[in-house]
């Protein structure tokens, strides 16, 4: 009995996430006529397909108990490298093997120094994100426009669904990040390692777990889904800006942690962080669709309800020991 | 001597400055003009205090194991509260007008820090996300206060603050020193100094000796929203406006890496609000030394990464047993030297 109530107190802020997007769906739809279009609810996943990537990146990284501040700086890097090495010529699927690299590096650089030198994954993803950054401004200062053929091709194709409703590519690409995350955190070693550590590293260790090759991989997959993510706004924007992205590392940490996912590790789910992303993106539609607000109202919005739901995980965490 | 924990960055804040006066032999040179001192070194000074403010409430954050990333967000609506005040006053020139908007502004800082302080202390929640909260909102709530304009304000008072000199040195430089020297007596003279490093290095076991670090805890956010006020009352002043959206944008982490170059351990119990300063100035150098040789600005990033890195390497206990373990193979004699070096590292 005591573990049945565990267990439903685990999907407790899952469920109040959940409830929450389809309150604000629903005062939406009453309030403004427009809102109750499917073709709404998918302008938020085309708007948000980068942050959804960063974000399921960013969950791994959490379900270890870990945190990693360098998303954005690697997103804008991405789309800086990309506008930059296309403006020059090289061929878009070069380009896309090249950023992933980048970013796929960067985060086990992070990772590795982060394991083997013992220092909190917190000052060493700040780093990160100065190098980053600083790389962006020396390889331009200024926004640099993409007009290649592949990019743009796969910025404007619309993807048809049923109903006359449509996609971008992103969102396909985004939706495919989606699942095979899913299915690494679910049904492979790998992603039982992950949920391991984040319960307890010391255990895991003593338990004969990977924990090394796990705790840097992950800081390596969110790095790769950064660069991806990177990529995908390049497609969103068509240029690369030094500027691109910044705070975006907040909005994946708070996406993560309305969909649930315990900052302290080990658990969590994926799944969460796309209902995180949406509610996020809800809200900054309900505020554009209002029209008095101002844009600064998503900011203390997403404030209040990073609260509410941290005093929620506190609650259900405290209860359940 | 190249053991005490300050050697380092002072010796990297010397050669920095070294590399300038080789670079421009003009870079020392301080003159009097107008009855004010003029010169680099007091631009560093002047400039660097709102830093020095913010990192020495950083440091007392990190001293019992926390970190307070809302500093930034507090920076700007302290300093856009008071803009807001002045700006509806009928005389900006007076001094009572200027006090209140002051008065306004501390006050507010204090009860955000005390917000992030109940979170960190009587809820539990961990410090990088209770101040995360704050960090994101309080943009919101600056740009919220200034309705997303830059409120430009003409108060000579308030100017002061931020842009002007007493007794020929700067006002921001002179509130600085007074806060460091207050902050110092209070931390050394006292038992405080000794229970914020026993709440850092072991908050279960120094609750159980007596510590009240609940309240200890809580009280390092307050000061440190206070901090940030002032620094932000600073920046708003220095140049008679408030930003919403930019003020002390990064703040954050030029102040943590301030505090951690300073010897400071982010895991808590062992602070020098010494060393926080001479980071502070050291970062400050930094920014001025790019801008005085010519290298383009935006490396500065780059550079700010490289010495986090170093700074964190070195103060990692794992690096060193590493770094010590490879260099055994060599005679007894040679290791043991060695080791020393290692050590004082």
């Amino acid at each position: 009995m005591t573990t049945l109530t565990a267990s439903r107190q685990r999907y407790l802020p899952i469920i109040a996430t959940f409830a929450l997007l389809v309150g604000a769906y629903g005062f939406g739809a009453a309030q403004y006529e427009a809102f109750a279009s499917g073709q709404v609810v998918l302008n938020i996943l085309i708007d948000n397909a980068f942050l959804l990537v960063v974000a399921i990146g960013m969950t791994f990284v959490i379900l270890t108990g870990g945190i990693d501040l360098s998303v954005g700086a690697v997103v804008a890097l991405s789309t800086l490298v990309s506008a930059r090495l296309l403006a020059a010529g090289v061929s878009p699927l070069v380009v896309l093997v090249l950023v992933l690299v980048i970013g796929g590096t960067l985060g086990l650089g992070m990772g590795a120094v982060i394991h083997y030198f013992e220092l909190q994954p917190f000052i060493v993803t700040l780093a990160g994100m100065f190098l980053a950054r600083g790389l962006c401004y020396t390889i331009s200062v200024e926004s640099i426009s993409i007009t290649d053929g592949f990019f743009t091709t796969m910025a404007q194709t619309p993807v048809s669904l049923p109903g006359g409703m449509h996609v971008s590519t992103s969102v396909v690409i985004a939706v495919i990040v989606l699942a095979v995350a899913a299915y690494v955190l679910h049904f492979t070693r790998l992603g039982r390692t992950v949920y391991a550590i984040g319960g307890s590293e010391q255990s895991a260790m003593l338990m004969g777990l990977p924990v090394a090759r796990t705790k840097i991989t992950v800081y390596a997959i969110s790095g790769l889904c950064s660069a991806l993510g990177g990529v995908l706004l390049a497609f969103y924007t068509l240029s690369g800006n030094a500027l691109h992205a910044v705070g975006m590392e907040l909005d994946a940490i708070a996406a993560v942690v309305i969909g649930g996912t315990i900052l302290t590790g080990g658990t969590g789910y994926v799944l969460g962080t796309v209902l995180g992303v949406l509610v996020l993106g809800i809200i900054q539609t309900l505020i554009t669709f209002d029209g008095t607000l101002s844009s600064w109202w998503t900011k203390i919005v997403i404030g209040a309800l990073l609260f509410v739901f941290i005093v929620l995980q506190r609650l259900v965490s405290r209860r359940a020991r | 001597m190249i053991k005490h924990r300050l050697f380092w960055p002072t010796a990297a804040l010397i050669v920095l400055l070294l590399g300038n006066f080789i670079a421009h032999p003009a870079f020392f040179s301080v003159e009097l003009r107008e009855g004010h001192l003029y010169g680099s070194l007091i631009d560093i000074l002047r400039f660097g205090a709102p830093l020095i403010m913010v990192a020495l409430g950083m440091t007392l954050v990190i001293a019992t194991g926390g970190i307070d990333l809302s500093v930034g967000s507090v920076v700007a609506i302290s300093g856009a509260i008071a803009c807001l005040h002045l700006s509806g006053l009928e005389n900006q020139d007076s001094l009572g007008g200027t006090a209140g908007a002051v008065g306004i502004a501390l006050g507010l800082s204090i009860v955000l820090g005390a917000c992030n302080g109940v979170l960190v202390s009587v809820l539990n929640i961990q410090p990088i996300i209770a101040t995360l909260i704050l960090m994101v909102a309080g943009r919101g709530l600056a740009q919220l206060i200034t309705d997303g304009q830059i409120i430009t304000v003409n108060s000579s008072p308030y100017q002061a603050i931020g842009g002007g000199f007493v007794l020929t040195l700067p006002v921001s430089i002179l509130i600085a020193v007074a806060v460091f020297v207050l902050a110092s007596l209070l931390v050394r003279k006292s038992a405080l100094g000794m229970l914020l490093e026993a709440v850092g290095g072991n908050p279960e076991a120094s609750r159980l000796a007596g510590v009240r670090s609940r309240r200890l805890i809580w009280l390092t956010y307050v000061v440190c929203g206070l901090c940030a006020g002032i620094a932000g009352l600073m920046i708003s002043s220095n140049v008679s406006s408030a930003d919403g959206n930019n003020a002390g944008l990064w703040i954050e982490l030029d102040a943590i890496l301030a505090v951690v170059i300073g010897g400071t351990a982010l895991t808590g119990g062992r602070f020098s609000f010494a060393g926080t300063v001479i980071g502070a100035l050291l970062i400050q150098t930094l920014s001025t030394t790019v801008y005085t040789l010519g290298i383009p600005p935006q490396t500065t990033l780059l550079f700010k990464a490289v010495v986090v890195m170093a700074v964190c390497l070195v103060q990692s206990p794992a690096f060193r047993r590493k770094l010590v373990r490879r260099r055994k193979p060599k005679p007894v004699t040679r290791a043991r030297q060695d080791e020393k070096v290692e050590v004082s590292a």
